[in-house]
């Protein structure tokens, strides 16, 4: 039959199933054939800590939402046109989402007397008026899959886990996807498995065949590409970006990259992706703690590397007193920070921005940092970039907090040109920088930027001995003279308000707004999204969005000043609003969520037209 | 490859320009001297030498030593060492630690530097005693220690600190006296020849907070009979004239000490410290009484085992033998891999 063929400009889908459903994968592959047809995206797993929590229960429910569009698109969207649930608790924990005429297609195989009752539905949803207002498409997803593969020599079970691809078949039918990446990746996936290969990519046909002959799907869709910039693109995690900015740090800087890491929800990642990179002189240590991973690096960095360390909030903690041993020493060191919702173990997979007070104030004595925060996905790996220029040049550790949002959510990523990147080279002192033409002064500054000489081991005639003594200034002995350590607490702190970061910019197309919104980090998007929608209701607004959070950038204030109100909307109970109340004495308006979940452009463009309201 | 260049070095090269600063009389100054001392022997230039210590009294000692150096912060030595000898194999890297910065703060990096065969040489000065927090119990003081901390008596159970390395899969383990240069120097000749991670304890006197702790071993009067100097290779008997050898006696899973009259000569166990199995040098270092009697010194356990060091920079070296292009050119591979899409 000729099915009807629908133009839209945008679409959000959300994959919900089971843990052990796939369904990672599947929004994965969806999101891939997407980035292929040239649509712009963004997207926004999210799953459970439990790696498999008991089979068809709320707790287990695991989902990746794509959203794509044929003009550039700044949040994984607030609301699901689609939603693919693939057991009766995928359906409840997500119905709450949906928008009135949202399609739902559902797993009928899976609504059983058993699953139902797990979940508490006392009779059928698909069978009551639990869904009316949607459109439901009832479809027995295992059944049909295992019936295609009845002539495959898999396992029933194998067969049954390949509902996932049926799903994926049919979505891919209906919203016109090309699928051959998809083919491409079963192949690599199951290379060692033939037979798995052969049942993926029968599971994913009969799902499109489905869509092609079913009565229940009349309209199949196309979003046509965006207008983006032209370039190669690839999609591409926060936590990927951030793992080859490393990488490119390395190659540009000419330095080896040493990463100290232990395993900790959501920067595990990063660890397995430079742990790949070795032919880059990537050399990556699984350590026995946090504390080690921090240690190891520094080491590393004292011995002519760029130490890095990646952990989430409770490791910086655990490694905070390494860090002010890194401070008193001056060495460059990059900690990232992949944030999730504390405190304690919290919720390891949910995202937050609540460590920025740790960043910059959780260490014992005085003991400042630089601090910068990523605002895309993609930005991941220009943060990565920009904390590896300021620990090198300033020979100071950098935190860099990357946040669950970001490390997993995932964009189209303009690749650059690898000259274009900055230029990272260092130099290592060798020889005598005193005045006698024989002295070695640890501690003697390089004027413009206060940096100390980078003096590695293996350098003849500059040996010399740092630790986490006060140290005299110049010579770096050991010194408790209550002026030194004055100076040097206070040189300490200027050093990194030396540190030079680019102004902040303010959009404002309309020229004439009244209020700023500010925000750092992973909530760029949100508010980028939701600032469009007042302006597209005729209000002006402006938005500045912090990349550096310590030092700040000079031109901050008088932007600040220049407004008649500052928003500030933060995933934390407003960590950001104090530093910029004490620090600029503006009275901003602090709006905080702490859901686990980035806020959504629909409930923070009310806010905003609150504030409008009242200037 | 050529010979080494002999360097000429003297103790007084490893001397910094730093005014040590421990109490007169505290064994740290007899071990400082023999290490100078014993330095320049390695031939191995003063810039690639690093000694990395913790907190505690013992750890000031990189401050002391003209070659490069770290004084870090409690505990962390090992770790941190371990990421610059590891990414800087060129280096002959030192640890020195204290028996509360090693085996209480610091337990997990020590065992787990030990469990790898980083290539450290750990050098643990065990006064059995928190000098510098002036007078605590440690975690190898003696069950019942009267301290400021334990006015009732200590009422933990000690670290062996050998026993520890060898369930830690120490490859190299060792132990001298600060008192006896001469041993002190052989066993770290040994340490410094050895692959991997060597881990060496010093007995040192706290002649502040805990003078005498092994006074038995040092008194002429008692320390022959009380100390059994391990050589390789050789039968193990100590005291005068050998009155006391070592066995192993038939049915029981360690070893024992017996009048040399009273055993037949096969049956004085020959010391090998290159024994397989770690539990020959844990019997050995199970040996000691409270009253230290029966305390052996020298090398307990040296077997060749690769370092993490060495198969780390091999991983590395293989992989890198792949490349063919600049960085700049496999950089922009790395971007580019992977699904892509280009809009012209």
């Amino acid at each position: 039959m000729t099915k009807q063929i629908r133009q839209l400009d945008r679409v959000v889908i959300r994959f919900a199933g089971d843990s052990g459903d796939g369904m990672q994968l599947t929004g994965d592959r969806f999101t891939s054939e997407t980035a292929q047809l040239g649509n712009d995206i963004s997207t926004l797993p999210n799953f459970p800590a439990e790696i498999r929590a008991p089979a068809g229960t709320l707790p287990g429910v695991s989902s990746f939402q794509v959203h794509f569009a044929d003009y550039d698109i700044l949040t994984p969207g607030d609301a699901p046109n689609v939603l693919v649930a693939m057991n009766p608790a995928a359906l409840k924990a997500n119905l709450a989402d949906l928008p009135r005429g949202a399609d739902i297609i559902v797993n009928t195989d899976e609504f059983t007397k058993r699953n139902l009752a797990k979940v508490g539905y006392q009779s059928s949803p698909l069978d009551d008026d639990t869904l009316a207002g949607y459109v439901v498409h009832p479809v027995a997803l295992t059944s049909m899959t295992v019936g295609a593969l009845a002539a495959h020599e898999v396992s029933k079970k194998d067969a049954e886990r390949s509902k996932n691809m049926f799903a994926l078949g049919l979505l891919s039918w209906m919203y016109s996807r090309p699928y051959e990446s998809t083919l491409r990746f079963l192949e690599r996936k199951f290379a060692a498995r033939p037979e798995l290969v052969a049942a993926n990519v029968a599971a994913f046909t009969a799902g499109w065949n489905f869509g092609e002959t079913t009565e229940d799907f009349a309209v199949r869709y196309e979003v046509k590409p965006a207008k983006m910039q032209p370039g190669t693109y690839r999609n591409i995690t926060g936590n990927a970006a951030l793992s080859l900015g490393l990488v490119a740090a390395g190659v540009r800087s000419g330095l080896p990259v040493f990463l100290g890491a232990y395993p900790i929800t959501p920067a595990s990642d990063i660890l397995h992706e430079l742990s790949k990179h070795k032919r880059f002189g990537v050399l990556t240590m699984q350590a026995e703690d946090e504390i080690a991973a921090v240690g190891a690096a520094l080491g590393a960095s004292y011995g002519g590397s760029l130490g890095v360390t990646t952990t989430s909030g409770p490791g910086v903690a655990l490694k905070s007193e390494t860090i002010s041993l890194a401070v008193a020493l001056e060495l460059p060191l990059v900690i990232v920070d992949v944030q999730r919702a504390g405190p304690s173990t919290g919720m390891p997979t949910k995202t937050e921005q609540a460590d920025l007070n740790m960043a910059l104030y959780g260490r014992h004595g005085e003991a400042p940092v630089a601090v910068i925060a990523p605002r895309s996905p993609s930005d991941c790996f220009f943060a990565a970039l920009e904390a590896a220029r300021i620990a090198l040049t300033y020979r100071t550790p950098v935190i860099l907090l990357s946040d669950n949002y970001v490390a997993n959510g995932s964009e189209p990523w303009l690749l650059p040109d690898v000259e274009s990147l900055p230029d990272l080279r260092v130099e290592f002192a060798t020889e005598p920088n005193g005045d006698d033409g024989t002295t070695f002064l640890p501690y003697l500054r390089d004027p413009e930027t206060l940096a100390r000489p980078w003096a590695i081991p293996g350098t003849a005639g500059l040996e010399h001995r740092i630790g986490g003594l006060e140290k005299a200034d110049k010579t770096g002995d050991i010194s408790y003279d209550p002026a030194n350590h004055d100076f040097m607490v206070r040189t300490r702190a200027a050093r990194i308000e030396t540190i030079r970061v680019p102004d902040i910019e303010v959009e404002d197309p309309d020229g004439d707004a009244r209020v700023l919104v500010l925000g750092w980090g992973s909530t760029y998007g949100p508010i980028g999204a939701a600032c469009r929608g007042v302006r597209q209701r005729g209000l002006s607004i402006a938005q500045a969005h912090l990349r550096h959070l310590a030092p700040m950038p000079a031109n901050l204030g008088e932007v600040l000043r220049s407004y008649d109100k500052v928003v500030i909307p933060e995933m934390n109970l407003g960590q950001l609003a104090h530093v910029i109340r004490a620090r600029y004495l503006v009275d901003a308006i602090s709006y905080n969520q702490v859901r686990g979940l980035p806020f959504t452009a629909a409930e923070l463009e009310t806010t905003l037209e609150e504030v409008l309201k009242n200037v | 490859m050529s010979e080494p260049v002999a360097l000429k070095l003297t103790a007084k090269d490893f001397k910094s320009d730093q005014e040590v600063r421990w109490c007169p009389g505290c064994g740290d100054y007899a071990i400082l001297a023999a290490i100078q001392q014993f330095m320049p022997e390695l031939n191995i230039p003063r810039e690639r030498t690093v000694f990395v210590s913790g907190i505690g009294c013992s750890s000031r000692f990189p401050y002391y030593m003209n070659t490069y150096g770290m004084h870090s912060i409690h505990g962390r030595a090992p770790a941190i060492a371990t990421g610059l000898s590891v990414s800087r194999p060129d280096l002959s890297v030192w640890v020195v630690t204290g028996d509360g910065d090693a085996l209480s703060i610091g337990g997990n990096h020590l065992i787990h530097a030990l469990r790898r065969n980083v290539n450290l040489k750990i050098l643990l000065f065990n006064n059995r005693i928190y000098g510098l927090t002036k007078g605590q119990y440690s975690p190898t003081s003696e069950v019942g220690k009267v301290t400021k901390s334990t006015p009732a008596g200590s009422a933990d159970a000690p670290f062996n600190p050998l026993s520890l390395a060898l369930g830690a899969e120490a490859s190299f383990v060792g132990r001298t006296i600060d008192s006896d240069r001469k041993h002190l120097q052989s066993v770290l000749r040994a340490a410094a020849q050895h692959e991997g991670s060597a881990f060496v304890e010093i007995y040192q006197n706290c002649n502040i907070f805990n003078d005498g702790a092994f006074e038995q071993l040092k008194d002429p009067s008692t320390r022959d009979d009380y100390l059994i100097r391990l050589e390789h290779g050789q039968p193990i008997t100590f005291g005068a004239d050998g009155r006391f050898c070592v066995v192993h006696p038939p049915g029981g899973f360690g070893l024992e000490v017996r009048e040399t009259s009273t055993v037949r000569p096969e049956e004085i166990v020959v010391h090998d410290a290159t024994v397989a199995d770690p539990a020959y040098a844990f019997a050995l270092s199970r040996l000691p009484g409270l009253d230290l009697r029966n305390t052996p010194i020298g090398v307990f356990r040296s077997v060749d085992r690769p370092s993490y060091d060495s198969v780390v920079q091999s991983q590395l070296a293989a992989a890198k033998a792949t490349v063919t292009e600049t960085p700049e050119q496999q950089l922009a591979g790395l971007l580019g891999s992977g699904d892509t899409w280009t809009i012209i």
